[in-house]
């Protein structure tokens, strides 16, 4: 039996922070601890981005399975979690998104006291825009089936839109803007905190947080899976459970599975830090754009995906040049901002650009992916329904039609229309 | 006033005064100033405020790398937050104010974070908001927003235009510094077409601070505007390094101006893609972290030297030069020589072969020794490591902690920094693109040193480029060699400590994240937003580095620096939009019959890239009633419209009806030549993808239709499909959308008003049947007819050369004129497509199945087809699917709307169905709609609601055929 790990800091309140002000903030320990990989665990969670790392702490929360150890190939925290543009909503449509994205949100809700982290959760609202009468019928079908789910959701009339977003050119020749399905629950978060948040939760619960360690391999054995080839050895393993989003056809293939995710481009963007402009998330529904500002006054803001597969992480300027027009002709204020940094993340996109968190055909193996631009606002969900699908060997109901087999079987959710083109989703 | 203008020196115009305004407060400067030496020369010293503890700061930089001296430049719908007053050049009238305080830039009462210190260290606030838990967003959120960022962004659209340039050359330099000139000249004389673009608005980089060198200067450029092979950008910075050699710059035109002249643009976007390519982009110097190293009066040692020597400023009286190398022993010198009070040299080495020659200019040297405390006003000065020391009196203090090669490009390229012991710093990694460093960007300094490098970089370029010509050409001495660098980061002494100025992150702060296990530079960089304020870390980011790898015990190589990514430079919006916006966002498509329209008093609508003609309303009418009109004239008698946006697509060769056949569901193989037929297209998946008619005109030449919205997509499937798939079938097809224009006439009267203007075609049933396609002549024009309807009346199109649409169009006015014929526009065709329940955008919206809407018979028995295998997966063969059925109120006074739900029972959870299309009905009188309804074929004749919790209704309606009207399709046969 190794030994209990060491307990980490104590809870954050008022009174430790007032008492390591006086103190020269030299009492604080690390949030999380860089332990050497034990020769087995229960479940080993393949990928320390904020799936996984959700993942590990409802596996110690819920379910008390505490021998645990999440691998993460680089530092944790530095892939899609770290690089995406923060917005948190549950505007779809489709009951099977709806109900796993809601539940998500509401964990979102409750997330700063469930990790005592502030992860700087801030609900000021996701405003879709549109621009036609029928672009109008398309949001309201998806705010009424939110609704009829007991979800909220407003339309909002050209007057409301100038209302909560007057920066917005109402009258573009080509895009007027007719109005807008505003979901005031949406908003964002804080994503670096998120994966720090989590870390530290899970660590506390005894969960290994295994830095710079690449899986190489996954081992089966008669149908079974049994462990982890990495970088640093072989480590054992019950169960294993992927949340590698980007790398998941690369994971896939190690255990021998074809899945039907491609890899793409997708970029961000963040401007100089101004005074507040720009309350909530917005979004256009013509041009591919969207925006909102962060607490530090960066406005954040992306679009489209690069159109080709690759693994680069770097993304070109076609896309830029579209994006930045999209955003001037939308908000004519911003042409004489400037944008400071532009990212790029790799997307992995299904055909039907929804996830699935569930079994495979190898026992012991799950998969958590097919996250598309949209998997940070499900990251507490992902990680509490993926916990619940490995601890239990079996899906929850809110993640039941997430499956890979949907493809298979003709049930695809596809909430847009766009089918198996992720350049067009 | 500390700071002064000298009476002579400096690259500025003398001759001339400008006045500017900053804080309200008027001055003069000189053209060739900056705002910021034009502040300094007036003596202005306090210029803005910090990030977090509103710090009052003072210019520390003469470049892009400038924390502090951030401005609002100009007023009204040009301003401009955040503007780098180092980068900002004079011009008469200029306008510009501090930010990030209040109520004044003196007086800042949020300076008073600085006392929470402690408290509000880096990542304070992931620690604390959350109790109560509702105060986040009521209370803490709320603050921390109103404290954030620092200008103000203009509230009114930029009235100024910006535009793009594309160009290729086989060599493209980056900087015209010593290198970047030698190397555009080498290139240049070998025969290359070369482009060099500099930041700057003057050519010359560190050659601008180097009197003994401008005749050299003047020369290069005299020789490169000479040649016609070379073009040099000023005022043009490359911001990114793409893939393939393609880089990005902005150029800025007329920033330097009040406003741009007329018709001119004020920033021109420019891509480069380059054969080769030389980075010369110099090298740029970093800070000491040491308490007070924020203060006004705290200037890095090589922008004092160019206030100095390029714009004629001494900044301060007293000064301390505070180093670990040898350059900022020439500011020492130019203070010294500057004629001002006492210099001071501090050099944390302990020997100095310099230190004699300084001494014999008055310069007090201190060997060994580190600057421990700075205010100001005083300088406190120690022997390194010590106590004590001795406080000088010092409102200049100017840090140089080494240089740092501008490596950014080449890292954007994908050259992979190296560190470089000797130079404490990080050099150009391989190059991974055509691709080469010349200069100080790769760590080789001084002018002579870096002239030779870049003449050789820029031969080597040349000649890779296939310009192997070489030919000689002056250059400056080489220097001697200078002393080694002792790496030095951090003064260990209490007091702040900065490593990133605008983001007030301290070097206590960087520890603190490394004990809370943020070790990782990534980490520790998102931790404490080290180095992500605008000037992108450029002073700070390796002294940071330096001080975690020293907290993790391990050497700064270890640590490394965060990836550099896009831009090198803050780029403004409207430039990388170039002229693609606003109006111009997107092309604009019109019909050939746009005029027409608009004479005739069209509502004109965009529908996607197109503008189409909504209704022709007439004097008095409002709402619904033109709409009304122009359908009843339809369904009455007969009305005319243009279709011309419809994607028309020519597809000939003998393999043209295999091609359709592999596409299509139907069949086309066994269309007869002269008739068309309905299609229907599948995406890969099984879902339907498009629609549209399909006319053979000959063996092996059909015209394929489809709809506005998929034009572009379908052509993009066959060919992908031609291209890939099949490509062993004999087949070619392209776009004639804009070739032909296309006009609908319907109604039961439209037989006989075609018949008065159609020659050369029998237009009777019997002849020219329902889906029959023939050619004849309308006004002597050469037309084709189509007899399909989408209204559901008896139809036709004509589809005619698009430059004689008016002529053609006209006519059949002319013709239906004793029927009353009315033109007709969008919204009129679709309340009758709803009334006839033809399935069309809000139907085949890429989630229904052809079984959905009721084709599921159109799919032939046999034969491959695209999308015919995953369209037999269970889930989309599934009968309870939701099927294209017809809706209508049970009460007809009730409105229905798109977008409603179908539900058994109104307050019920689950959703049956949604309501895809509606409109008022002329033949119901009452609202009718489409409705995709799962088993909706069941449900045929009961009552369901249509809810819209979003508008609060819940309408009761009858589930019927989607067809509203003449459902056995008599009409169109008759
Ligand atoms: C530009 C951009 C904008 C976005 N905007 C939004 C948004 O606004 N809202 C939203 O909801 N979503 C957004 N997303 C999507 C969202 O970021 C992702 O879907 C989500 O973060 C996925 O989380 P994850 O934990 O599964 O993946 P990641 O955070 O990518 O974590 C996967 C981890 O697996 C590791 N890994 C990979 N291979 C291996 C291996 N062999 N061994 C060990 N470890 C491995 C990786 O290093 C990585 O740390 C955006 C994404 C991008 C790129």
């Amino acid at each position: 039996m190794p030994a209990r790990p060491e307990r980490m800091t104590d809870r954050y309140s008022a009174w430790r922070l007032l008492k390591e002000s006086l103190s020269g903030n030299r009492g604080w320990k690390p949030a999380w601890r860089k332990p050497e990989p034990k020769a087995s665990y229960d479940v080993i969670i393949v990928g320390g981005g904020g799936h996984g790392l959700a993942t590990a702490h409802y596996l110690a929360s819920v379910h008390g399975i505490t021998n645990v150890a999440v691998v993460e190939k680089g530092p944790i925290g530095l892939g899609n979690g770290g690089r995406n543009t923060t917005i948190v909503r549950s505007n779809y449509g489709l009951p099977s998104n709806t109900r796993f994205y809601e539940h998500s949100l509401k964990l979102w809700e409750g997330l700063e006291q469930d990790l005592n982290y502030n992860v700087m959760m801030s609900q000021r609202g996701v405003l879709n825009l549109f621009h036609s009468d029928s672009q109008r019928d398309i949001a309201a079908r998806r705010g009424n089936s939110m609704r009829i789910q007991g979800v909220d959701a407003e339309l909002l009339d050209r007057e409301a839109v100038r209302s909560v977003a007057p920066f917005i050119e109402l009258d573009n020749p080509m895009f007027p803007i007719f109005g807008g399905l505003m979901q005031r629950r949406g908003g964002t978060a804080r994503h670096d905190a998120v994966i720090w948040g989590f870390a530290r939760a899970a660590d506390r619960r005894g969960v290994d947080i295994i830095e710079h360690c690449e899986v190489t391999g996954i081992r089966r054995e008669a149908g079974r899976v049994t462990g982890v080839e990495t970088t640093r050895g072989f480590i054992g393993a019950k169960k294993v459970g992927v949340a590698v989003a980007g790398n998941t056809s690369r994971l896939a293939t190690m255990a021998g599975l074809s899945l039907p995710v491609e890899s793409h481009l997708l970029q961000a963007f963040v401007s100089e830090a101004i005074k507040p402009m720009i309350d909530g998330v917005v979004t256009f529904g013509a041009g591919h754009f969207y925006i909102s500002q962060s607490d530090k006054g960066g406005l954040v803001f992306g679009g489209d995906l690069d159109g080709y597969n690759s693994y680069s992480q770097r993304g070109n300027l076609p896309v830029v040049e579209h994006l930045l027009g999209a955003a001037v002709s939308m908000i004519p204020a911003l042409s004489r901002l400037r944008v400071l940094r532009q990212w790029a993340g790799i997307m992995d996109m299904t055909m039907d650009s929804s996830p699935f968190i569930c079994k495979t055909p190898i026992d012991g193996l799950y998969f958590n992916g097919g996250w598309c631009y949209g998997g940070f606002k499900a990251t507490p969900g992902s990680g509490w329904c993926f916990a619940h699908t490995i601890a239990r060997n079996e899906p929850h109901a809110f993640n039941a039609d997430l499956t890979i087999d949907r493809f298979r079987d003709g049930r695809m959710i596809d909430e847009r229309g766009a089918g198996p083109n992720p350049w067009a989703q | 006033m500390t700071s002064k203008r000298l009476p002579s020196g400096g690259l500025i115009d003398r001759g001339t005064t400008v006045r500017f305004n900053f804080d309200g407060r008027s001055f003069t400067g000189h053209p060739g100033d900056t705002l910021a030496s034009a502040l300094l020369a007036n003596g202005v010293r306090l210029v803005g405020r910090s990030f977090k503890y509103h710090r009052p700061r003072g210019i520390m930089t003469a470049g892009p790398e400038e924390p502090n001296a951030l401005v609002e430049l100009r007023e009204g719908a040009r301003r401009e937050p955040n503007t780098k007053a180092t980068e900002i050049e004079l011009h008469d009238g200029l306008v510009s104010a501090s930010q990030n305080r209040w109520p004044s830039l003196a007086f800042d009462l949020m300076s008073i974070n600085g006392f929470a210190g402690p408290a509000i260290s880096a990542g304070f606030y992931y620690k604390t908001f959350m109790w109560p838990k509702s105060f986040w967003e009521k209370l803490y959120e709320p603050l921390i927003r109103r404290a954030a960022g620092l200008g103000r962004a203009a509230s009114q659209p930029d009235p100024d235009h910006y535009e793009a340039m594309h160009a290729h050359c086989d060599v493209l330099v980056v900087g015209s510094g010593a290198a970047g000139l030698a190397a555009a000249r080498a290139a240049g004389e070998a025969g290359a077409r070369v482009i060099i673009c500099e930041r700057d608005f003057v050519p010359g980089g560190g050659l601008l601070l180097s009197p003994a060198d401008a005749a050299w200067r003047g020369d290069m450029v005299n020789a490169l505007e000479a040649m016609p092979n070379v073009e040099i950008l000023t005022r043009t910075n490359v911001f990114g390094y793409y893939d393939h050699n393609l880089l990005g710059a902005v150029e800025r035109v007329s920033d330097h101006k009040a406003e741009p002249d007329q018709h001119e643009v004020r920033q021109r976007y420019r891509t480069f893609r380059a054969k080769q390519v030389v980075l010369a982009t110099g090298a740029s110097e970093r800070l000491i972290a040491f308490p007070g190293n924020d203060r006004p009066g705290a200037m890095m040692a090589g922008a004092a030297l160019t206030y100095l020597r390029r714009f004629g400023v001494v900044p301060g009286r007293n000064a301390v030069v505070f180093t670990n190398n040898d350059s900022a022993y020439e500011t020492a010198l130019a203070l010294a020589e500057a004629g001002s009070g006492k210099v001071t040299l501090v050099d944390v080495r302990s020997q100095s072969a310099l230190a004699a020659a300084m001494t014999a200019r008055g310069i007090d040297v201190r060997l060994a020794s580190e600057v421990a405390y700075f205010d100001g006003k005083t300088a406190l000065v120690r022997r390194r490591g010590g106590a004590g020391g001795d406080k000088f009196v010092a409102d200049l203090l100017c840090p140089s902690g080494g240089w740092n090669p501008n490596v950014q490009l080449a890292s954007q390229s994908g050259a992979k920094p190296r560190w470089e012991a000797t130079l404490a710093s990080h050099v150009p990694g391989e190059s991974v693109q055509a691709e080469r460093s010349a200069g100080a960007t790769k760590g080789i300094f001084g002018i002579g040193a870096a002239a030779y490098d870049g003449a050789r970089a820029g031969r080597e370029a040349a000649a890779a480029a296939g310009f192997a010509k070489a030919q000689d050409f002056a250059l400056p001495e080489r220097g001697p060699a200078e002393q080694p660098i002792a790496p030095f980061w951090e003064v260990k002494a209490s007091g702040k400590s900065f490593v990133d100025l605008q983001h007030d992150v301290t070097a206590e702060d960087i520890r603190l994240a490394h004990r809370e296990g943020f070790s990782h530079v990534e980490h520790a960089k998102r931790y404490t937003t080290h180095g992500m304020a605008t000037d992108q870390g450029k002073l700070g980011s390796l002294v940071g580095s330096a001080i975690l790898a020293e907290a993790r015990g391990e050497p700064v190589e270890a640590v490394g620096v965060p990836t550099h990514r896009p831009y090198t430079m803050p780029v403004a919006f409207g430039a990388l939009a170039g002229h693609a916006s606003g109006a111009h966002f997107q092309p604009v498509r019109r019909t050939a019959l746009n005029d027409w329209h608009l004479r005739n008093g069209a509502v004109m609508q965009p529908t996607g890239a197109w503008l189409r003609p909504f209704f022709y309303p007439k004097p008095g009418e409002t709402g619904w009633e033109p709409i009304f009109r122009e359908a009843r004239a339809v369904r009455s008698s007969v009305g005319i419209c243009d279709v011309s946006t419809l994607g028309k697509i020519d597809v000939q060769g003998p393999d043209a009806a295999a091609f359709l056949d592999r596409l299509y569901i139907n069949t086309f193989s066994t269309l007869a030549v002269g008739k068309c037929r309905y299609g229907v297209m599948l995406r890969e998946d099984g879902i339907v993808f498009d629609d549209g008619t399909t006319s053979r005109l000959a063996e092996d030449h059909f015209l394929v239709t489809t709809t506005t919205g998929n034009a572009a997509p379908v052509l993009e499937h066959m060919e992908f499909h031609a291209q890939t798939v099949w490509p062993e079938l004999d087949v070619q097809f392209c776009s004639v959308t804009d070739q032909w224009a296309q006009v609908a006439v319907a109604g039961p009267k439209s037989r006989e008003t075609l018949a008065a203007a159609v020659d050369g075609l029998d237009l009777s049933n019997e002849v020219f049947p329902f889906m029959g396609v023939g050619e004849g002549k309308i006004a002597g024009v050469p037309v084709r007819l189509f007899r399909i309807s989408f209204s559901g009346e008896l139809a036709y199109e004509i589809a005619v050369p698009s430059g004689h649409a008016e002529t053609v169009w006209e006519a059949i006015l002319a013709a239906g004129k004793p029927f009353g014929i009315v033109p007709y526009g969008l919204e009129a065709m679709s309340l009758m497509r709803v009334e006839k329940g033809h399935a069309a955008g809000p139907e085949l919206n890429g989630q229904t199945t052809a079984a959905d809407l009721g084709m599921g018979r159109m799919m032939k028995k046999s034969g491959d087809v695209i999308g015919r295998v995953l369209a037999g997966r269970p889930g989309l063969a599934d009968p309870g699917r939701p099927r294209l059925v017809g809706i209508r109120p049970v009460d007809t006074n009730k409105r229905l709307r798109g977008g409603a739900h179908i539900v058994r029972e109104p307050g019920s959870g689950t959703s049956m169905g949604w309501v895809s299309s509606v409109t008022q009905s002329i033949e119901h009188a009452c609202w009718i709609g489409l409705a995709m309804v799962e088993n909706g074929e069941a449900l045929k004749n009961q009552r369901v609601f249509a809810v819209s919790p979003l508008h609060d209704e819940s309408v009761e309606v009858t589930i019927t055929s989607p067809h509203h009207v003449d459902p056995e399709n008599l009409r169109v046969r008759a």
